[in-house]
């Protein structure tokens, strides 16, 4: 009898078909999510070794935006006297913005170069890339609310009192998280390819931040159709919405946010679908 | 026998050598090549593609086979050949261009000891951050941790971050942890290489241990004593195309004799050709038999001749020629000058053509193929005019039938060389009662 015949021709369980892929491919979130031990793992890293052999360590995650705040109270607070509208005092308005705008501003520019900074594992282990932008945002979570307890202890300071709003303030977290893992995961994707991209990361948030209510109230716009208009860019909507939701001085700034929302979301779901196309060269070219 | 795991149709993968040897574009070209071509190139950029001007090679080309439960199957075949690239397509780690490959089962890949470890991080963190890296759910981590660093041997230092442990602790812990995956199909490439003998011979234990537990292997080395240990089945790769799949010494054999093509002799008609400055040139090179027959196979007990013939195009320099031989894996077994002649060594030399020749005894080289080197110098000044490597290869092989080391045995003998050695055994115990022991004279 031919030995051949009594092997058995068929697989016995389910089965991994690999095959080129073409054009736009599904997001195979159920896989990400199957990886997300990983994705716990390589946030834990990120965090871990974030303030290794530093002196301050974590001291940094609060001086930054602290520091930014003591500049600007100085020159937009009280040279240039901008008003930030109700009874806030300037100090603790810029930095209730710059609170989300660290954490915005780190997840955009750790994401951007992870793909890059991790090549030796993109290389040589497979998991859902996706899995390491959205670690190098998740990381900065920590930092994010060591400068809150300090936002909060400042406001206990002025006698500033949180108001009820506060409760959704998680929404604006998520949504600052969103806008940041949106634009994080296209220039990662294209910094695999383009190196410029390293280049470009801190003029572009250094732009961003003058074209986003950091130092200023978005309420210099007095048109209200215009300021709404000004949520397209998803960082309005998400200071705007900090600042209400801890301040809670001016009134819900609904439909700019809103708008935000749904930039936010854009970028994110078409930045997934350019990373999962451009995924399949991630190792060669990395 | 058991079920299929793998089976791959037709697998191709296509690089682009621009990809290979820059890495990566500047936006900068990228632009320039916009302005000649705008739309093609934002479509271009926006989808993905490759660009066409560049240059593809595929570093896999109709590569069919299967594999089945259980099985360990080697994987082997010259630099470039397709061995790396093949595991990253079945680890899917990166795309394949053509055709399929068919997977049942988690598979686990090794392509690189310490992947993905952070030096800042403890020898503790690292295995937990390692192992989720390599697949391992963190409960599995938390139940084999134990034995992960007992495997290593550096419990003491769990809590010290790995930046200051020495390469070989470094590597025995990366190796411990990736010696106690469990996949169902591990897909290993050439990590055997790690630490000192006495832990590669652990890790090799290791190796076969999995292949016994019934775990599917695939496994890729250069080293053909782990696959021949390791491995019933072996499959060949070259240019990207499966050259061989079957037993594995045969496929071994068949790698090795595809290094042999005519190299038994190298020769240059004209010294414009040849290797060498303007001081020496080679014009003949050859492996001869007793009988002074340039060949490239020979028995253990038979003797070898190289012969160097080189062109002095100057005269006044007192040439040295000297030949170096490695086997397989690249180990120097000797170097031999010709500096033990009186009437030559040492002497200015006139223009001419000169010939030397190097006698090798028999029973001095163990089989396998060897490789020679050719230069030709002086010592003093240090100068060299020729300098060449892999000139001549020739094997050499037991087959059984006469004084050799190996005798009767028909595995492989261990060592780099096979020299008969005279041995002096004593026939009765040393403390035996009946006075002084007697030799046995050989």
């Amino acid at each position: 009898m031919n030995k051949e015949e009594t092997l058995p021709s068929a697989f016995a369980g389910p089965v991994t078909d690999i095959l080129p892929s073409k054009g736009w491919v599904s997001l195979r979130l159920r896989e990400v999510w199957e990886f997300r031990e990983l994705l716990y793992f390589l946030t834990w890293r990120d965090i871990k070794v974030r303030y290794k052999q530093t002196v301050l360590g974590a001291a940094w995650a609060i001086l930054q935006p602290l520091l930014t705040m003591v500049v600007f109270s100085l020159f937009f607070g009280q040279l240039a006297g901008i008003q930030p509208g109700g009874d806030v005092p300037y100090p603790i308005f810029s930095y209730a913005g710059l609170v989300p705008w660290t954490f915005f501003v780190y997840g955009l520019s750790q994401s951007s170069n992870s793909l890059v900074g991790n090549a030796s594992l993109i290389k040589k282990v497979f998991f859902p890339r996706l899995v390491v932008p959205i670690a190098s945002v998740l990381s900065g979570v920590v930092d994010f609310a060591l400068a809150f307890l300090v936002l909060l202890g400042m406001m206990l300071a002025f006698g500033v009192t949180p108001t009820i709003n506060i409760l959704w303030l998680p929404l604006f977290l998520l949504l600052a998280f969103t806008t940041a893992l949106g634009v994080g995961l296209w220039l990662s994707a294209l910094n695999v390819e383009y190196r410029d991209i390293r280049y470009m990361v801190p003029f572009l948030t250094q732009f961003w931040m003058f074209i986003s209510p950091v130092a200023y109230p978005s309420s210099l716009i007095e048109n209200d159709l215009l300021r709404t208009l000004y949520g397209l860019n998803p960082m309005v909507g998400v200071l705007d919405g900090f600042r209400w939701a801890i301040l809670g001085a001016t009134e819900a700034p609904g439909p700019m946010v809103a708008v935000s929302a749904v930039v936010a979301a854009v970028l994110l779901v078409s930045g997934m679908f350019y990373f999962r196309r451009m995924e399949r060269n991630f190792a060669d070219v990395v | 026998m058991g079920d299929l795991v793998v089976q791959s149709e037709n697998l191709g993968k296509q690089y682009r050598i621009g990809a290979l040897q820059r890495g990566y574009r500047t936006l900068r070209e990228s632009l320039m090549d916009a302005a000649k071509a705008p739309g093609r190139m934002i479509r271009r950029t926006i989808r993905g593609d490759p660009p066409p001007e560049d240059q593809m090679i595929w570093a896999l080309r109709d590569v069919c086979f299967d594999v089945r439960r259980g099985e360990v199957l080697g994987i082997i075949g010259r630099n470039g050949a397709g061995k790396s690239t093949l595991l990253k397509v079945l680890s899917r780690i990166t795309e394949p261009t053509a055709g399929r490959v068919r997977v049942s089962g988690r598979v686990g890949s090794l392509l690189e000891v310490g992947t993905g470890f952070h030096p800042e991080l403890t020898g503790r963190e690292n295995i937990y951050l390692n192992g989720a890296i390599l697949g391992m759910r963190r409960a599995e981590i938390d139940q084999r941790f134990d034995e992960i660093v007992a495997f290593s041997e550096i419990e003491k230092f769990i809590d010290t971050p790995v930046k200051h442990y020495s390469s070989g602790m470094f590597l025995r812990l990366a190796f411990a942890v990736a010696a106690h995956l469990t996949p169902e199909i591990l897909l290993v490439d050439e990590v055997l290489a790690v630490g000192d003998e006495r832990f590669q011979k652990k890790c090799m234990g290791k190796m076969q241990s999995v292949g016994r537990e019934g775990r599917t292997v695939l496994f890729v080395s250069h080293n053909m004593n782990a696959i021949h240990r390791l491995c019933p089945r072996t499959i060949l790769l070259d240019e990207g195309r499966v050259r061989a799949d079957g037993e594995t010494p045969e496929v071994i054999s068949e790698y090795l004799n595809a290094d042999r093509s005519e190299t038994d002799c190298k020769e240059w008609l004209a010294p414009d050709q040849a290797p060498g400055d303007g001081t020496a040139r080679l014009k003949r090179v050859r492996v001869l038999d007793r009988r002074g027959r340039a060949q490239s196979s020979f028995e253990i007990r038979d003797p070898i001749r190289i012969e160097v013939e080189f062109w002095a195009l100057h005269s006044g320099q007192p040439f040295m020629p000297i030949i170096l031989i490695h086997n397989d894996n690249g180990v120097c077994v000797l170097e031999s000058a010709a500096n033990h002649d009186p009437a030559y060594t040492g002497k200015a030399r006139k223009k001419g053509i000169y010939r030397s020749v190097c006698h090798i005894p028999g029973n001095l080289f163990n089989e396998g193929m060897f490789h020679v080197d050719v230069l030709v110098r002086v010592l003093v000044p240090r100068r060299y005019f020729v300098r060449e490597s892999n000139l001549l290869s020739f094997r050499v092989q037991d087959s059984g039938s006469g004084e050799s080391v190996k005798g009767e045995f028909t595995k492989r003998w261990s060592g780099v060389v096979a020299p008969l050695l005279r041995w002096d055994t004593d026939v009765r115990p040393l403390d035996a009662a009946a006075g002084k022991p007697r030799r046995r004279k050989r």
